[in-house]
């Protein structure tokens, strides 16, 4: 077997064999027209023309979200910027096949300059110009293959004309070789819970009808599966399909052991949806969205019905709010505009607050508002606490301001040594796995060279969640999980075994979890801990989890038997 | 009659690409008078263009001009301008 690496999409895991998207046509080549220019102009208008119906109609099939991306390619392929370029160079004696590559590869290499979001639409672009060369030529235009039977498209990266039309019933799994995590590719994927890696380079040496194991969760594709690989696919698909269907129950283990499955919201709109998913309540919700788009900081007034609005959505639940986390990746003038040559070790989270005291203050009095207006349990928690003394100082603040459950968050590894002695003056923590990663193993998260090594599986990061699971269970005191990590539904198991006593993740991921802790016991999670604990990398850890994991499940399945 | 113009500040949360940018370009394209649309002090574009507009790259809260000649240029400024201070992705 061998492993290409992607970016996973979703948790999911399939298998199937290979089918490959049609290579896209050669380019035209730069011959003088025999054509006259009106010939030339004609043949062009035709094409666009047809092209522009054929990309309207299949909108109007595929409805939603899709019908305006196809809408939106056919008014590219009639674009009068782009017809004027055309005209200009079959003025100049090009063929028409000629001139609509030339004109929209000029567009194309616009879009893709400008990077980001706009360079990804340079792949809407690409496939308006090989539908009209296509149909310049007289041959059928690049598109999904249709082997007769289910399998893993591969392809260079979908365009929305091809996922408007995909056959979801025969398409097993999706892999890109190009595209990132804001691909078409991706939405369509997320949209529709298909199991897809994307960006996968080494997947262009697949071969048509090979079997392989397309595994989301992991962001992997492998190929040349043994026997046992394929079936642990099968079965953890088979897990998956009935996890969705299952009841919502609230979080527990095997034996009974209540894990509260709460949800990481951004927004106060997000609340409808968690709620619907079976979110117990809030284990983060993030304030930056109130911030972010402002000069200022918003006034306590605007703060306080948001707040509101929110903890309004979960009467006699858990809401667990971070206060303002900036710096970093989330910079904001009014709290801190000094360049930093390093942000991610800078003057944020409760760093920057305590300078600027008066909008902690003012956050924490629309919190406290907020609370007495409604029925939701109120917990408020500071972001980036690194040592005691800023975990004193947060709590006595909070509690100033009558705020009744007041904690911080571990993320910095310093306080996660020292969960011990934060925890004997607060009243819970919650561990951030994506910071607590990054500072852990000293790689920046933003940056793709090091990406690496942000792998919450990693031995070290686990041993000092469970110095942090220990001092909890010492103190009496609740330890929270709201990174990534508590969405992967085998290392939730394990950060159960370490000692977290309640898992907050995307409301899209609860059900997973859920039905992944209903599997194991307590004593089983903390096995499986072990097992993680003992290896030397993030790989080898997740691999010992998983070979535990399967002993534990079959010995209870014997021993209930 | 001479052009008329007017500026206005992006509402839109995504600024002016995807659905707000084809909305746009279709409404303009549908006015059936030459309009177009300049970022701050760049250059105008024709605003039937979506590519045009997309490649300008406007985001929320800047501000654009746009120009119309013709009969009901006042009329077809009104329209587009609704559409551009309208934050589409709030819907």
């Amino acid at each position: 077997m061998t492993e290409l690496r992607g970016v996973g999409i979703g948790l999911g895991v399939a298998q199937g064999p290979v089918a490959r998207m049609a290579e896209p046509l050669p380019a035209p080549g730069d011959a003088p027209s025999t054509l006259s220019a009106e010939e030339e102009t004609s043949r062009v208008r035709a094409a666009v023309a047809g092209v522009a119906r054929e990309l309207e109609q299949r909108g109007a099939q595929a409805g939603g979200a899709a019908q305006d991306v196809l809408e939106a390619q056919a008014m590219m392929a009639e674009d009068p910027s782009l017809e004027a370029e055309i005209d200009t160079r079959i003025g100049a004696g090009k063929t028409a096949e000629f001139a609509v590559h030339d004109a929209f590869a000029t567009f194309r290499d616009t879009l893709t300059a400008m990077g980001g979001y706009l360079g990804e639409r340079a792949a809407d672009l690409d496939d308006v110009a090989q539908r009209v060369i296509a149909r310049l030529r007289g041959v059928s235009a690049p598109g999904v293959p249709d082997p007769g039977h289910p399998f893993v498209l591969v392809a260079k990266d979908l365009a929305p004309a091809d996922t408007a039309l995909l056959d979801l019933d025969k398409v097993l799994a999706l892999v890109t070789t190009e595209g990132g995590p804001t691909s078409h590719t991706a939405i369509l994927a997320r949209e529709k819970s298909i199991v897809a890696v994307v960006g996968a380079v080494a997947a262009t040496g697949l071969v048509e009808g090979e079997m392989v194991i397309v595994d989301a969760a992991a962001g992997v594709v492998t190929t040349q599966p043994t026997s046992e690989e394929r079936e642990r696919a099968h079965n953890r698909a088979a897990d998956r399909a009935s996890a969705a269907s299952a009841p919502i129950t609230p979080g527990a283990l095997a034996d009974g052991t209540a894990v509260p499955l709460l949800a990481n919201l951004g927004k106060p709109e997000g609340a409808v949806e968690a709620v619907a998913l079976g979110a117990e309540g809030v284990g983060l919700f993030r304030t930056e969205f109130l911030f972010l788009s402002a000069n200022q900081a918003p006034t306590v007034e605007q703060q306080r019905a948001s707040y509101t609005q929110l903890l309004a959505a979960f009467p006699g639940k858990k809401v667990v709010v971070r206060v303002l986390d900036a710096g970093a990746d989330k910079p904001l003038a009014f709290l801190n505009d000094a360049h930093e040559e390093n942000p991610a070790l800078g003057l944020r989270g409760i760093r920057a607050l305590r300078a600027s005291e008066d909008i902690l203050r003012e956050q924490l009095t629309a919190l406290a508002d907020a609370d007495a207006a409604t029925d939701a349990d109120l917990w408020v928690m500071a972001p980036m606490v690194a040592t005691v003394e800023e975990s004193d100082y947060f709590t006595a603040i909070a509690r100033d301001y009558g705020i009744k459950t007041a904690g911080v968050m571990v993320e910095v590894p310093s306080s996660a040594l020292l969960a011990d002695r934060i925890l004997s003056g607060t009243d819970f923590a919650s561990i951030g796995t994506n910071d607590l990663t990054q500072y852990t193993l000293a790689a920046d998260r933003l940056l793709g060279s090091v990406a690496a090594f942000q792998d919450p599986w990693h031995p070290a990061v686990l041993r000092l969640i469970r110095e942090v699971g220990d001092a909890g269970r010492m103190h009496g005191k609740p330890v929270g999980i709201c990174g990534e990590a508590a969405a992967d539904p085998l290392l939730a198991v394990v950060l159960v075994g370490l000692g977290a006593t309640s898992l907050s993740m995307a409301p899209t991921a609860l059900a997973d979890v859920r039905a992944s802790l209903l599997q194991h016991s307590l004593d089983d999670a903390r096995v499986i801990a072990e097992a993680a604990l003992a290896a030397n990398d993030a790989a080898s850890a997740r691999e010992a989890a998983r070979a535990a994991a399967t002993t534990q499940a079959s010995a209870g399945a014997v021993a209930a038997s | 009659m001479p052009p008329i113009t007017r500026t206005v500040r992006i509402g839109s949360a995504h600024g002016l690409h995807a659905r707000p940018a084809k909305m746009f370009a279709q409404a303009a394209k549908d006015s059936g008078i030459p309009v177009t649309i300049a970022k701050d002090a760049g250059s105008p574009v024709n605003a039937a263009s979506i590519l045009g507009v997309i490649a300008l790259g406007i985001e929320q809260g800047d501000y654009v001009t746009l120009t119309a000649d013709g009969d009901s240029a006042e009329t077809t400024l009104d329209r587009l301008s609704e559409l551009l201070s309208t934050d589409h992705d709030a819907e």
